[in-house]
């Protein structure tokens, strides 16, 4: 056992408690949610001590079981991805003890027995070092996050999101397990420690495993087309749940992808070309669907897509210095990928239990009918901007600062000269410049709809700000977006023992090598600081100027019509519309309704919905036919159980014929 | 740094507001008129800084913060563009991207300070908005690379000062097209025709205009102001590549940019005089053809 592994333990332990005390749900909550909330405190604690020390840990596990001892360790990429999802966890956690107060106590229970093993769940993956005890962690996140999904499961469109999830996700498990069998077979051994003998069978075997790995561990960080479970999944799911799931769990795929790389080692070009063309595709086609989407908590999971995407932008960059041996490039990739992972994880889990508190205020989550609810919900609101700011890029937040090392990062490949390494590069430019501008949209909407302007439905108006336990997570979110954006220096030497860590070289090498850095960094947070004076020094001018004048209040100038209504007020999908239908050939919405006909109109209607392309015209047919083929097979479901148990008999009887 | 940027950072400050005078005076001559003075953007803001502020009962901080923030953003940007010999006040390794995203914030802040007021028109306005700059920002952006790699420099105060007559002789055809894209990119941006109408009466078809229909006073002082800042930067920008003096003689360089920004306005004159407004269906594949300038500006460096 090694000391990291401690507040595993006691997640686990909380969590079980929390199940068998279910009977009451104010006893299980407080079990669960403090015991997660502890748990979690002390792996900060541990994994900020191993990143300001960096020294590695490692550890073995004994076990009776077959591959008897199972390895585990931390290095400092493990150690970055633990402080990610505690942190967030920790919080998530509060907010969840907050959310989840007056739901049915038996399922409140239960939740939190998944809640907890999930955490634990993410954090055993980062530190397994064995392909076993690797997979072990992710099927039980997946299912641990699959019973999380179905809380509310008397709901036709939650069960149908929680066995989406549970099919895409068990789809991507299948290309892992081939993976992992194939590469454990080819190197003779499942331990991690061996996997970077895949090296000596040549590029054949590292393609197989590269493409295995995408497949895989892409479909739970939800790249463009593999997505389709996000938009399903994180509406379903309670939103401190989605927060975790969208915040930290779909990064497992990322973490899972960067240990792979780190293992392969020496990457070829193709290898970057794909992961920069998979980024551009998830980053804008992400964006784009965000922006036709009605569904708040919808609209935020595409946004993990457009992310994702940014995050493969940069571990693409990152390859392909590596192939190309620029070392600079190198580093600027995979510390403003890694980054972009801690950036995301802040503010999607405070745009997430954002979204939690105002559909707990309001019970609705169709930005259709919201709107006003600054005034009502001013602390949600506040920091709901903040986290809009933050994941448009804009300075002086952190999501500007990871945009910013992946641009660089593009500008010295531009700069270059192989055209394999010029073109990605600007790709990388182009396209994340377009998803910039395209989610501050997207979020100039989705802020302007729910926090501004009058409520469109009248049932809004009885909303009312969500207790300090809601509150609090997102006010420490959003003090840690700006805490980012302006500190960047200080999270400098962590990004360079992280990518050393990666890219197999020292830290010092990596230092020295990103030592100009530090200028860029202190010029964002002297930006950053120049910004809040220029603009306290006009606010002050202007109040020294409004200063006993007249200052009134007045309706809405709305152009000489005397008598607008809330209803007359620009909607989220009109909004969108002018980019929808420039992006028509992706999103292909359909309308219906009644139109306005006449000189005296009588009642008309509009409805629009966007369906997923991927959805419509890969996987559905796919789904239908597999379902027709197997239709056939019905003749072996019997339904009595000894059967069952025949046909496993059957089967390892065959087996071990066929091993003799 | 130096104590000196200040110079030509305060000159742009007094100068910006005499652009939009520029503009209006080319107008009037085309269309035979004898136009409004030149100061009148000074005697607009004048004024309005003297006046009270009525504010909508539907808006909150943000309707307020919208026209400061802005203002704020704005001046920020401007920290960072040299010219005129000296270097900007705010120079390090990738302050282009500072620079680009800055502008998204004061951008940002007016279209939700739009939407504070929950006017349609407003919202038809932010919506247009946010359309066209997402467009426009892959242009600017793919642009200042061209101009990077003809420099090899990652902060305006390289890249800027380092195209000359010479870079013009060795890639002008490249530098060319970026000059056009950026010519879209300035008119899109300071909501120019072909884009927006500055002078249209009908809320219906307005983009910037609408947007700050609400806003009153001081506030809307900081407006004007702010788009004028932002005429300016954005011409600085441009002016830096299309009349690259730099003959050490901070008196002469300073004079050449200056011309150039007013000869970018008048330029703007002649086109608003000349030409109709795009439909706005239309308005983004122009936008996008500066995109696809920009690259082009960058595929002939490539090779």
């Amino acid at each position: 056992m090694i000391p990291s592994m401690w507040p595993i333990v006691g997640l686990i332990a909380a969590g079980i408690l929390a199940g068998l005390t279910r009977s009451s749900a104010k006893v299980s909550g407080v079990v669960g949610a403090f015991g997660a909330i502890l748990s979690s405190a002390a792996g900060i604690a541990m994994a900020l001590r191993m990143l300001l020390k960096g020294t590695p840990e490692q550890g073995v596990v004994e076990w009776s079981l077959p591959w008897g001892s199972l390895p585990f360790g931390v290095d400092a990429l493990s150690g970055f991805f633990l402080l990610v999802v505690y942190l967030l966890s920790l919080l998530a956690a509060l907010y969840g003890y907050g959310y989840m107060a007056g739901k049915p106590p038996g399922r409140t229970g239960m939740s939190w027995l998944w809640f907890n093993l999930l955490i634990a769940s993410m954090a055993t993956l980062f530190v397994a070092r064995h392909a076993v005890s690797f997979l072990l962690a992710w099927e039980t996140m997946s299912l641990a996050s699959f019973f999380l999904v179905g809380f509310e499961n008397e709901e036709k469109d939650v069960r149908r999101a929680s066995w989406i999830y549970l099919v895409a996700t068990h789809l991507g498990t299948a290309f892992l397990l081939a993976m992992f069998v194939y590469w454990g077979t080819a190197v003779g051994s499942f331990d991690f420690a061996q996997f970077p003998r895949i090296r000596d069978f040549g590029p054949y075997a590292m393609g197989i495993v590269f493409v295995s790995a995408m497949l895989g561990f892409g479909t739970k960080a939800g790249f463009y087309p593999m997505h389709v479970w996000l938009p399903e999944a994180h509406p379903a799911a309670p939103s401190h749940v989605s927060a975790l799931m969208s915040g930290v769990m779909i990064k497992t795929g990322i973490y899972a992808l960067l240990r792979t790389i780190t293992l392969m080692g020496d990457p070829p070009p193709w290898w970057g070309w794909c992961f920069v063309g998979i980024g551009a595709v998830s980053g804008i086609l992400g964006v784009v669907f965000a922006l036709a989407q009605h569904d708040l908590k919808r609209l935020l999971a595409y946004h993990s897509v457009e992310n994702i995407g940014i995050i493969a932008l940069g571990m693409g960059l990152g390859l392909l210095g590596w192939s190309y041996r620029q070392p600079a490039m190198m580093i600027l990739g995979f510390s403003g990928a890694v980054l972009h992972v801690l950036n995301h994880a802040l503010f999607k889990g405070l745009l997430f239990l954002g979204a939690g508190s105002v559909l707990h205020a309001t019970g609705c989550r169709n930005l259709e009918h919201l709107g006003g609810l600054m005034r009502k919900m001013p602390i949600t609101g506040t920091t709901f901007l903040i986290g809009a700011a933050a994941i448009s890029g804009l300075p002086p937040l952190n999501g500007f600062v990871s945009e910013l090392l992946i641009y660089l990062a593009a500008f010295r490949g531009a700069t270059q000269q192989p055209a394999g390494l010029v073109i990605p590069s600007l790709v990388l430019i182009g396209s994340l410049a377009l998803i910039g501008g395209l989610a501050l949209a997207c979020f100039a909407k989705a802020f302007g709809v729910i926090f501004l302007g009058e409520p469109r439905d009248p049932r809004i108006g009885a909303a009312h700000e969500s207790k300090w336990m809601m509150t609090l997570p997102m006010l420490i979110l959003a003090a840690a977006c700006f805490a980012v954006g302006l500190g960047g220096v200080l999270i400098g030497p962590v990004l360079v023992l992280v990518v050393a860590n990666i890219t197999a070289l020292t830290p010092e090498v990596v230092a020295g090598d990103s030592e100009w850095l530090r200028t860029t960094l202190w010029g964002v947070a002297f930006a950053g600081a120049g910004l809040f004076l220029l603009v306290g020094l006009v606010t002050a001018g202007r109040n020294l100027l409004l200063r006993g004048r007249v200052v009134s209040r007045a309706p809405t100038w709305d152009c000489g019509y005397a008598a607008p209504t809330a209803r007359m007020q620009y909607t989220a999908s009109s909004f969108a519309q002018p980019i929808t239908l420039l992006f028509a050939t992706f999103l292909r919405s359909s309308r219906h309704g009644k139109m306005p006909r006449g000189l005296f109109p009588a009642e008309s209607s509009l409805e629009t919905h966007v369906q997923d392309a991927a959805v419509e015209k890969v996987y559905t047919p796919a789904f239908l036919f597999i379902r027709r083929l197997f239709e056939r097979m019905r003749v072996f479901q019997e339904g009595r159980v000894h059967v069952y148990v025949m046909y496993v008999g059957v089967t390892l009887l065959l087996l071990l014929f066929f091993a003799l | 740094m130096q104590g000196t940027s200040i110079i030509p950072y305060l000159l742009s400050l007094v100068l910006a507001p005499l652009a939009l005078g520029v503009i209006n005076r080319v107008k009037a001559v085309f269309a035979g008129r004898k136009g409004q003075p030149l100061l009148q953007a000074y005697f607009d803001i004048f004024k309005l800084l003297r006046k009270g502020a009525v504010y909508s009962r539907t808006t909150t901080w943000i309707f307020r913060a919208g026209p400061v923030v802005s203002l704020g953003a704005v001046l920020l940007s401007l920290t960072m563009i040299p010219w005129g010999g000296f270097p900007a006040l705010l120079a390090f390794d990738g302050d282009i991207l500072v620079f680009v995203y800055v502008l998204g914030v004061a951008r940002f802040f007016t279209v939700i300070a739009a939407l504070d007021t929950g006017s349609a028109f407003e919202g038809m306005g932010a919506s247009r908005e946010v359309l066209f700059s997402a467009i426009a920002e892959p242009a600017l952006l793919l642009g200042l690379v061209t101009l990077a790699r003809l420099t090899s420099g990652w902060s305006l105060s390289t890249v800027l000062p380092g195209v000359s007559t010479a870079t013009w002789i060795m890639a002008g055809a490249s530098l060319s097209l970026l000059c056009l894209a950026w010519m879209i990119v300035f008119l899109a941006e300071n909501s120019r025709i072909p884009v927006d109408d500055p002078n249209t009466h009908l809320e219906l078809t307005m983009i910037h205009e609408v947007m700050v229909l609400d806003h009153s006073g001081p506030d809307f002082a900081c407006i004007l102001y702010g788009s004028s800042l932002k005429l300016w930067t954005l011409g600085a920008l441009l002016a830096n590549v299309l009349v690259p003096v730099r003959t050490g003689s901070a008196f002469i360089d300073i004079l050449a940019t200056i011309g150039g920004v007013f000869a970018l306005a008048a330029v703007t004159g002649v086109i608003e005089s000349t030409r109709a407004r795009l439909r706005l269906l239309r308005v983004p594949h122009l936008i996008a053809a500066a995109g696809a300038l920009s690259v082009l500006s960058l595929v002939l460096l490539v090779r």
